[in-house]
């Protein structure tokens, strides 16, 4: 039982390279929920605080290179709010401000819950995750990386060394359903984002499926009927026929949380009033 | 690099701690209370939902429930001791009871200290900014208004000692 | 409103005196029961059934005891006196072993050096189970066919209420049905006690968190086969109660656990234990009938109302009677008839939380009285003046209310408050329904208004014996208070240093340590014991103030009559004699008990009529509510509320009490609900249990409605209850309001509203 605390990613990726088992631990917040409710018993623990790397941030202008172990809080307001609205409307969403102050990007892609609300946003921006090891770098997109409820395409000798979002000219933005009015976690949320040089929409949902769902039908058929390549009003037929193809493709289950019907209503309602807000 | 989680040494406060026999998955809440005293971080969920074991660490205010005490080495950490002494307590504590904003109390510590971290990240925020920064902070007996209170006398107090 | 105290006032009653504990709480070393440890202390945990519903085939210990640092096990076989406890009817075993009729009921305890051990030792026991099929709905429990649960059988109590005169009609009927859903106090200061083995091994001392240490100390000493005088309480701080610490939960195990490893054994429950080891308000189903007048008075009520009180009593015959003898509300009602009941599944054990009974009652009737309002064309408002409830009028057990009952009073004065201002642009996203996930804009929301009122009895019921005792010493102008009350967070500790002030003329009291070496106090519950330990506080400060008067009286020749307290002052009213309390009580010891009792009870016949309560307090809730209607998400802006206080002691504390019961009763509103799907619990966590946070407060307008009741001993009346009970119909209300929707249960969720 040992705790590791490199300084370097080199050094990190040679710790996990020869533990293979032992568990990365970035803010935490998900990981202590785990040990103090028993659902996980730690062994080796390899602690991502001092990994200066994995704070590192990058503008490459079309997209920009944000690493993973960087806290929510600054992308919700702090030093890269810029990166993406859709980004910091999820992040000012996660948890109060304690769980910003720690949980990370990393840690939300490494849980991988379909709650999760940067995912959906990772999603709708077609972000590219960075993964590691001592091999070397590879990058896969995130939705290869997202196989299923809290599973993901990390080989176990890899640490998400970072996350490239697109940098994308229109609008975006992040809308989530929960029963309180902060500090909730998502019954439902929806992430869209408008591309209007590439005349296209892409929204993704969270919280009502296996895994984050991405409305590709939907898109098309928004492409199909609409003019993407502004943002000028669309009619409200267009709008409702458009969050009643998002709510069927949605695959919501009933738990204690909310029913599956009130979810394929919610993610309906939320597409729409995303898509009205980019289209006005 | 690697850290016995049986031995090892936190700041607390702005002084060496030292921790010995302890458990990998014990967290800085149980270490702070259980092993090293400091009983101002109080635990009411153990994830991170209730607020009431707030500390600062490198100045941020962080739940200490969620942060593996042995991976805390290194850091600052600032518990509700270390922001007063006993006689001279701060103004924000001397405003929380004076506004009323105590009631059993078990949340006051860690609301003091998110409101400690609030006002020094931002002197002046709006009704609402206080409210989203505090709303990692339950408490369960005031209903909030008197801690509103307590933090707009905070703010107007500091304000008129400035000007 | 300006609250604060200046430095001139002297903190005497009337004043917002602030609390003696309060800087230790802000800075962290006021010692909650948590807080306390002790050399070569163990750890102690409890095992607890996943079923609701089993027979327990066989335990075994024998893994569990071998781990290195497990020092006991103990087992039902291990308690050595009394098998079972509860607070009326003694149900309720220690640890189970035959049967577990709800989930979490504990089996087992151990003791062991390290939270984690205990946790790897309930692991390691192995109890085999013949699961059987729950009990859970509350039909199927009064179906005289469903086979007993427990040897008490599955109905804990049936009331029936006849009033008047039962074939009485109006023009109007109006009918509906409600429902209440589950709610935790979750109270923030998890169950802790520390228990400490006297070293002849015949007695014990227990640190816990409790409101009531001399109810504890007599079901412990009867587990433990002791004398009471062997089982010595000392209140812990405590974390908030709200009722879930009136119940037995750790204090017999604990005590247990010491006494055998002769050890200090600390527990204490994590928050999902928490929701497994206390009792929860009742869930239930109430169906009403008015009979009304044209004009909207009513003529009679009728209906019933079903509690699930779970697995064990507890509380739930009491809870019930409460509920049933205020079903008609704070309003005039002639004729009933009625039918409660409070049965046993195998769901959670309910019992007390802030509103006993009262709350589900009140969901109803303010239900009702909106149907009212709508079928005779009346405002909320105006339907609930012209059926206002007055000093003298009866309630349905045919109990006149003898209390100042200024209903109409506390409406109007609500009425009377501001409204918020309305949705603007400026409004922030964070303030709108949906808060924070950003999904409302404004158009999509819709603004209502709901109204509120309602009824509670102060203090316990139907004959029970009810008294407070506490004790005060003078000496060297120093006073000292001694009494039993458990200070829970209501500020109960600032009270009484007030009465000592105002009574005495002394400005420094101290507080005794809150123990089991003075008479019982009672529970704080019930909104009870500012008029109760307030009462026996104020008779032991003026006993001591006679004997004060008598010797300054003695030693100036004068007649003690004509003496009176003036500030810190002694003075002569017929003379010129001025002398200060501390001069004058100086080398002196000034020590006197006082026993407060209330006015006598009854209990209630078979037709529920009897003066079974002791006094009333009244309040009128208006709220506010912005909801998305699209998604069914609500953000409560305001409520505005006038309450009956008979007395303002200490405007800044009762302003506390306001605000806080008013964040229950929304919690019970719009987001908490112990969620129990065939008898399995859900969601025992803050993550699903959701309680409102400070983004999810509202507004809060307050009048003190100060009408002195000559029945309390100070004038005032509780007030700890009725700021939860009215608010949550009054927010249902405006939600209803806003949508058109008939709502008929709580908490209102998202589908209910938009689906
Ligand atoms: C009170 C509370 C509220 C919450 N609310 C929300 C919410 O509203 N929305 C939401 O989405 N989440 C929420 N969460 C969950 C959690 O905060 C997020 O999932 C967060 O992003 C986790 O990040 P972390 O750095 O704290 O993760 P950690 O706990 O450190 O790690 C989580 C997992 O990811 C792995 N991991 C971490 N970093 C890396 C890396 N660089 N490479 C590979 N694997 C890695 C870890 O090994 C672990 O398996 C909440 C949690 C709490 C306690
Ligand atoms: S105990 Fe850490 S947030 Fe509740
Ligand atoms: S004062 Fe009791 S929880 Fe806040």
């Amino acid at each position: 039982m040992t705790i590791f605390s490199p300084r370097s990613l080199a050094e990190a990726l040679q710790v996990i390279h020869e533990h293979p088992t032992a568990r990365l631990l970035a803010g935490g917040t998900d990981t202590m929920v785990e040990i103090n409710f028993r659902h996980f018993e730690p062994t080796d623990i390899i602690s991502l605080r001092y990994v200066t790397e994995l704070q590192a941030f990058a503008d490459q202008g079309h997209n920009f290179r944000v690493g993973a172990a960087i806290p929510y809080k600054e992308f919700e307001n702090g030093s890269y709010a810029h990166v993406s609205r859709a980004l910091s409307e999820a992040a000012r969403t996660v948890g109060s401000p304690q769980i910003r102050a720690a949980g990370t990007i990393g840690g939300n892609l490494g849980t991988c819950s379909p709650a999760g609300d940067t995912l959906p946003v990772l999603s709708a921006l077609d972000a590219q995750v960075e993964l590691a090891s001592v091999n070397g770098v590879r990058t896969l997109s995130i939705h290869d990386f997202m196989l299923g409820v809290k599973r993901n395409a990390r080989a176990a000798n890899e640490i998400i060394s970072a996350i490239h979002i697109p940098n994308i000219d229109g609008y975006q933005g992040y809308a989530k359903v929960g029963v309180r009015n902060a500090m909730v976690i998502s019954i439902a949320s929806a992430c869209l984002v408008h591309d209007p040089k590439n005349k296209r929409v892409a929204l993704a949902l969270g919280a009502v499926g296996p895994t984050i769902i991405r409305c590709r039908d939907s898109e098309v058929w928004l492409g199909e009927n609409a003019d993407l390549s502004t943002s000028a009003p669309l009619s409200p037929e267009v709008l409702e026929e458009f969050a009643r193809r998002v709510s069927s493709e949605a695959r919501p289950i009933t738990d204690h949380r909310s029913t599956a019907e009130y979810r394929t209503h919610a993610v309906g309602v939320l597409a729409q009033r995303l898509l009205k807000r980019a289209m006005q | 690099m690697s850290t016995s989680s049986e031995i090892y040494s936190l700041r607390i406060n702005g002084k060496e701690q030292h921790v010995k026999d302890s458990w990998i998955g014990e967290s800085l809440l149980y270490v702070l209370r259980e092993r090293l005293g400091f009983m101002g971080a109080k635990g009411a969920c153990e994830q991170g939902e209730c607020g009431s074991c707030t500390v600062l660490i490198n100045n941020d205010a962080v739940c200490s429930c969620l942060v593996m005490a042995a991976s805390a080495i290194d850091t600052d950490i600032t518990t509700v001791e270390g922001l007063s002494t006993q006689e001279n307590p701060t103004d924000i504590q001397q405003a929380f009871v004076t506004e009323g904003a105590v009631q059993c109390g078990f949340c006051t510590p860690g609301l003091i200290v998110a409101v400690h971290h609030l006002l020094e990240s931002n002197p002046s925020p709006s009704e609402i900014e206080v409210k989203e920064a505090l709303s990692g902070n339950i408490c369960r007996c005031t209903g909030y208004g008197r801690i509103f209170s307590a933090v707009q006398l905070v703010i107007s107090q500091r304000e008129k000692s400035v000007s | 409103m300006s609250t604060r105290t200046t430095s001139k006032q002297r903190d005497v009653l009337g004043v917002s005196a602030l609390r003696p504990d309060g800087i230790a709480k802000t800075q962290g070393t006021f010692s909650f029961s948590s807080d306390y440890t002790a050399d070569n202390m163990l750890w102690g945990a409890t095992l607890r059934s996943p079923h609701p519903y089993a027979r327990i085939i066989s335990i075994d210990i024998s893994e569990a005891i071998k781990i290195a640092g497990v020092e006991t096990v103990l087992l039902a076989s291990d308690v050595p006196g009394k098998a079972t406890y509860g607070l009326i009817s003694s149900d309720q075993p220690v640890f189970a072993s035959e049967f577990v009729r709800y989930m979490g009921e504990s089996i087992a305890a151990v003791a062991a050096d390290h939270p984690e051990t205990c946790r790897r030792a309930l692991d390691a026991i192995v109890v085999h189970y013949e699961v059987l099929t729950p009990l859970t709905s509350i039909e199927d429990a009064l179906n005289p066919n469903t086979p007993s649960i427990h040897p008490d059988g599955n109905v804990f109590r049936h009331q029936h209420i006849l009033h008047g005169d039962a074939s009485a009609t109006g023009d109007l009927v109006v009918e509906g049905e409600y429902e209440i859903g589950m709610q935790d106090q979750a109270f923030l200061g998890l169950e802790a006690a520390l228990a400490y083995p006297d070293s002849d091994g015949k007695g014990v001392e227990l640190v816990v968190a409790t409101q009531w240490l001399h109810e504890d100390q007599k079901q412990i000493a009867d587990c433990l086969g002791m004398p009471k005088e062997k089982v010595r309480l000392q209140l812990g701080g405590v974390g908030g109660a709200f009722g879930a610490r009136e119940d037995i939960s750790l204090q017999v195990h604990t005590c247990l656990l010491a006494l055998r490893t002769k050890r200090p054994v600390k527990m204490q429950y994590t928050r999902e234990e928490s929701f497994f080891g206390h009792v929860h308000r009742h869930p239930g189903v109430i169906a009403l009938k008015h009979h009304v007048t044209s004009e909207g008075r009513i003529v009679k009520i009728e209906g019933t109302m079903k509690l699930d009180g779970g697995a064990y009593a507890s509380t739930s015959s009491a809870v019930l009677i409460n509920g049933v003898t205020h079903i008609q509300g704070p309003y005039k009602c002639a004729n009933a008839v009625f039918d409660g009941y409070a049965v046993r599944t195998n769901n959670p054990p309910c019992g007390a939380m802030r509103g006993f009974g009262v709350v589900q009652a009140c969901f109803a009737h303010e239900g009702q009285m909106d149907k009212i309002a709508k079928a005779v064309g009346k405002s909320p408002v105006e339907v609930r003046l012209l059926n206002a409830m007055e000093k003298g009028d009866t309630l349905i057990t045919g109990q006149p209310v003898e209390s100042v009952a200024p209903v109409a009073r506390c409406i109007r004065e609500t009425d009377a408050l501001p409204l918020p201002a309305p949705l603007s642009q400026s409004t922030e996203t964070m303030g709108l329904p949906g808060g924070s996930g950003r999904t409302s804009e404004l158009h999509n929301i819709k603004r209502g208004i709901g109204w509120g009122v309602s009824i509670k009895n102060l203090m316990y019921s139907e004959g029970f014996d009810d008294s407070a005792e506490a004790r005060c010493t003078l000496a060297d102008g120093v006073a000292t208070l001694k009494f039993a009350t458990a200070e829970v967070g209501q500020g109960f500790v600032i009270l009484a240093q007030q009465i000592a002030r105002t009574i005495l003329g002394v400005d420094v009291v101290v507080l005794d340590r809150i123990d089991t070496e003075i008479g019982s106090a009672g529970s704080t519950s019930a909104s009870r014991q500012t008029w109760m330990s307030g009462g026996a506080v104020d008779g032991a400060c003026r006993l001591v103030r006679e004997r004060l008067f008598e010797h300054v009286a003695h030693t100036h020749g004068l007649d003690p009559l004509q003496l009176v307290i003036e500030d810190t002052d002694i003075v002569d009213t017929m003379g010129p004699l001025r002398i200060s309390v501390s001069e004058a009580s100086k080398g002196l010891k000034i020590a006197q008990t006082f026993l407060h009792q209330h006015r006598k009870t009854e209990e209630l016949d078979e037709n529920g009529q009897g003066n079974c309560h002791v006094a009333f307090a009244f309040v009128a809730h208006r709220a506010v509510v912005d909801v998305d209607v699209e998604l069914g998400l609500v953000k409560v802006v305001q409520i505005a509320t006038a309450q009956d206080v008979g007395r303002s002691l200490n405007p800044l504390a009762l302003l506390g009490q306001i605000e806080g019961g008013i964040a229950q009763g929304l919690g019970l509103a719009v987001m908490e609900e112990i969620i129990v799907q065939n008898g399995i619990v859900k969601n025992p966590s803050f993550t699903d249990y959701l309680l409102p946070t400070a983004l999810d407060a509202p507004d809060v307008l307050f009048i003190p409605i100060e009408e002195p009741d000559p029945q309390a001993p100070l004038g005032a009346k509780g007030v700890g209850e009725p700021p939860c009970i009215s608010v949550t119909p009054a927010i249902v209300a405006a939600i209803r309001d806003a949508t058109g929707v008939d709502l008929k249960r709580t908490p209102v969720r998202p589908q209910d509203i938009c689906l």
